[in-house]
């Protein structure tokens, strides 16, 4: 789960690490009263959305007056926007953040992930801050400093001094930055977070060490152990259907194309998407609606993959083996006869109890099309979408 | 004598009276394994399909001798459960449960290296379907008439499509050594490389199938293993090339975040060291079909 950039700097903020002082704002009128109240006499307003790349697309902008802050803000709010991160649909703009300008020495990255080859917590860091972390390593790969956490004593002191060193930090300024490395690693550690980025960690002309921005996700997997989290769940800033997979514990991602799948388990999710790719299809989504597919998911499963107005055919690929095929049938056929869908319906079973699963499909007296392989359903599947699947009548699901 | 499980595994199920471990120890049972213990804290003295139910690992190991464990432990106390089955001397442990906190998992693997290495429970899963010798025995939650007997050694992070290979295989009319799933998450208890040393060193395995998918490094550090230790032939398929980039494709592991990680570089990567890669999951069982053909 993706915060905003607000929400994790007041988060760092209560371990310790130093942000500029800010205030949210949900309309222009109050960006301008907040600016106000920062007082100063420029500021930085910054449209929070869960993407990166703010800047280059138009979402941070720096202003003199508090008359500047209300334009920017209105050219803001409502909008979508687009950077490369957030695809072409973009990211609806609902808050802004306005911020006191500081007067930047340097500029740092500072990165916290858990990194897959050690199984450990990994600080990145790197003098070109700024640039974003695939520019660096592209580019500067040699100003990259790595440090793995031992997850039984946590991140030591000297860990922090070398990371310091190795930036160049002036050695004045070594327990500031020792401070905010520990304090993301312990925002990290204790809100199993899965990253934190700080990108650009700044070193003002007044001797501060500054998180300027700040980006936090965390473990879907724990947040049933931090309640604090879950409530900063903003919804405006996922993709509706992807959020109402998520509510009724599916597994759903939403691509471009017409043929709609639903599949348990997500490894034969992904083969069946390549499946449909290869046979000349394109699939609309990635649904794995788990290992127990009860008609009941079933059914959930075909109204998710139904909403999206792109899908003109239906591929279903259940290979039972933590369930039963007759089970799995008996969902299909309940869905298809409530639901009244109108568009081609393929069904593969394979696994256990698969005959009665075939015979089940067969007896309900609907239009299923029904494949015994893998590559015979996406085969089935696209011609069924391109509508000349040479069986005679034109087979449609009631 | 096939990796990590055999006949004479001696096979406890953590979590034992919930709806799913029920259902599934009925069905091991059915298969051959030697289940011989549960434990569920608070249920000891019950029993479970004829099983007896004990309060601890320590307890179980004491009562049954049991060696090996399977964990259906609902996620918040998961992590537990394996390191009380670390602690309790059992040797091999697959975790079925999905959904345990990644950094849960990396206190696991900490903790699992307290033991000296000859002493150390070997670790498969979270979030897998488990591990299967066909005709000798069962540790998971695989439909076990979907496997043969044989000699190709199958290792995958996905249960469905692990299937989905064991099927496309019997249609052909070859066996399987042992199948192996990793699971599908960020942080689990043996890799891709760990799995292919022990099928290395396996008589009974004469050819290796490897189903990754996108996301995480281990695909690629298992080719550079096998371009330096392997002798048997690899067959890969890796699942994903449709998959966007930076999206979670259900399995918390799958999602493409560095160079390396996509299903197009696996198998670019894969291939460079040998691996003979299957184009599409349909062709899986046709690939190793070919590749066994061309090493007899």
């Amino acid at each position: 789960m993706d915060i905003h950039e607000y929400q994790a700097k007041e988060i760092l903020s209560n371990f310790g690490v130093e942000v500029p002082t800010g205030a949210l704002a949900y309309s222009p009128e109050q960006a301008a009263y907040r600016a106000r109240e920062l007082g100063g006499d420029s500021w930085i307003v910054k449209a929070q959305v869960h993407a990166g790349g703010r800047g280059k697309a138009g979402g941070v902008k720096l202003c003199h007056s508090q008359d500047a802050i209300y334009e920017a803000c209105d050219a803001m709010f409502g909008r979508k926007l687009v950077t490369h991160q957030t695809g072409p649909e973009g990211k609806g703009i609902y808050r802004v953040y306005v911020e006191s300008t500081v007067q930047i020495d340097r500029e740092i990255y500072l990165g916290f992930v858990l990194d897959r080859s050690s199984q450990r917590v990994m600080i990145v860091a790197s003098s070109e801050g700024g640039m974003e972390i695939e520019e660096i390593s592209a580019e500067r790969p040699d100003s990259i400093v790595r440090s793995t956490v031992e997850p039984a004593v946590g991140l030591q002191e000297f860990q922090a001094r070398e990371i310091a060193f190795s930036l160049g930090i002036d050695p004045a300024l070594i327990p500031n930055m020792a401070r905010t490395l520990h304090g993301c690693y312990r925002a990290f550690r204790d809100f199993d977070a899965t990253m934190v980025e700080i990108n650009p960690l700044v070193i003002t002309g007044d001797n501060r060490v500054l998180a300027l921005d700040a980006k936090m996700s965390f473990d879907d997997n724990a947040l049933f152990r931090h309640p604090q989290i879950s409530e900063l769940r903003d919804k405006s800033q996922e993709d509706p259907r992807e959020s109402r997979a998520a509510d009724r514990g599916l597994s759903y991602v939403g691509l471009d194309g017409n043929i709609g799948c639903i599949v348990n388990g997500a490894g034969l999710a992904m083969a069946t998407m390549d499946t449909i790719k290869l046979a000349g299809g394109e699939p609309a989504n990635f649904l794995d609606i788990g290992g127990g597919a009860s008609p009941e998911r079933v059914a959930k499963a075909f109204r998710l993959v139904l909403s999206d107005s792109n899908v003109q055919a239906v591929l279903v690929n259940i290979f039972a083996g933590i369930n039963r095929c007759d089970w799995v049938a008996e969902g299909v056929v309940h869905a298809l006869k409530e639901l009244q869908i109108d568009i081609p319906v393929v069904v593969r079973l394979a696994g256990t109890n698969v005959e009665e699963g075939q015979k089940i499909l067969a007896k309900s007296g609907l239009p299923i099309i029904r494949a015994t392989t893998l590559m015979e359903a996406a085969e089935r599947a696209v011609a069924a979408w391109q509508n000349d699947l040479t069986q005679g009548t034109k087979i449609r699901a009631v | 004598m096939s990796i990590l499980l055999d006949r004479d595994s001696r096979v406890i199920v953590q979590g034992i009276t919930g709806r799913m471990a029920r259902f599934h120890t009925k069905d091991m049972l059915q298969y051959g394994t030697n289940v011989v213990g549960g434990v569920v804290p608070g249920k000891g003295g019950e029993s479970v399909e004829g099983v007896p139910v004990f309060d601890t690992v320590k307890q179980a190991v004491e009562a049954t001798g049991a060696d090996a464990s399977l964990v259906f432990v609902p996620p918040p106390f998961a992590a537990d459960s394996i390191m009380e089955a670390a602690d309790g001397g059992i040797r091999y442990c697959v975790c079925i449960t999905d959904g345990i906190p990644a950094q849960d998992m990396i206190r696991v693997k900490r903790y699992m290296y307290r033991y000296p290495r000859d002493r150390r429970m070997v670790l498969t899963g979270p979030n897998c379907a488990g591990t299967i010798s066909p005709g000798k025995a069962l540790l998971g939650i695989m439909p076990g008439h979907i496997y043969l007997p044989g000699h190709v050694g199958i290792i995958g992070r996905s249960g469905t499509l692990g299937y989905e290979a064991a099927a496309q295989l019997k249609e052909h009319g070859i066996g399987v050594s042992t199948s192996v799933g990793i699971g599908g998450d960020p942080i689990n208890g043996s890799s891709f490389k760990d799995i292919l040393e022990r099928f290395e060193q396996d008589d009974e395995t004469h050819t290796i199938a490897m189903i990754g998918e996108i996301g995480g490094p281990q695909e690629a550090e298992a080719a550079e293993y096998i371009r330096d230790h392997v002798t048997k032939p690899v067959v890969a398929y890796v699942a994903g090339m449709t998959a966007p980039k930076g999206r979670t494709m259900g399995h918390a592991g799958a999602i493409i975040s560095a160079f390396g990680e996509s299903a197009s570089e696996k198998v670019e990567i894969l291939s460079a060291v040998g691996v003979t890669v299957a184009e599409n999951p349909a062709v899986i069982g046709d690939t190793i079909a070919q590749v066994m053909k061309e090493a007899a």
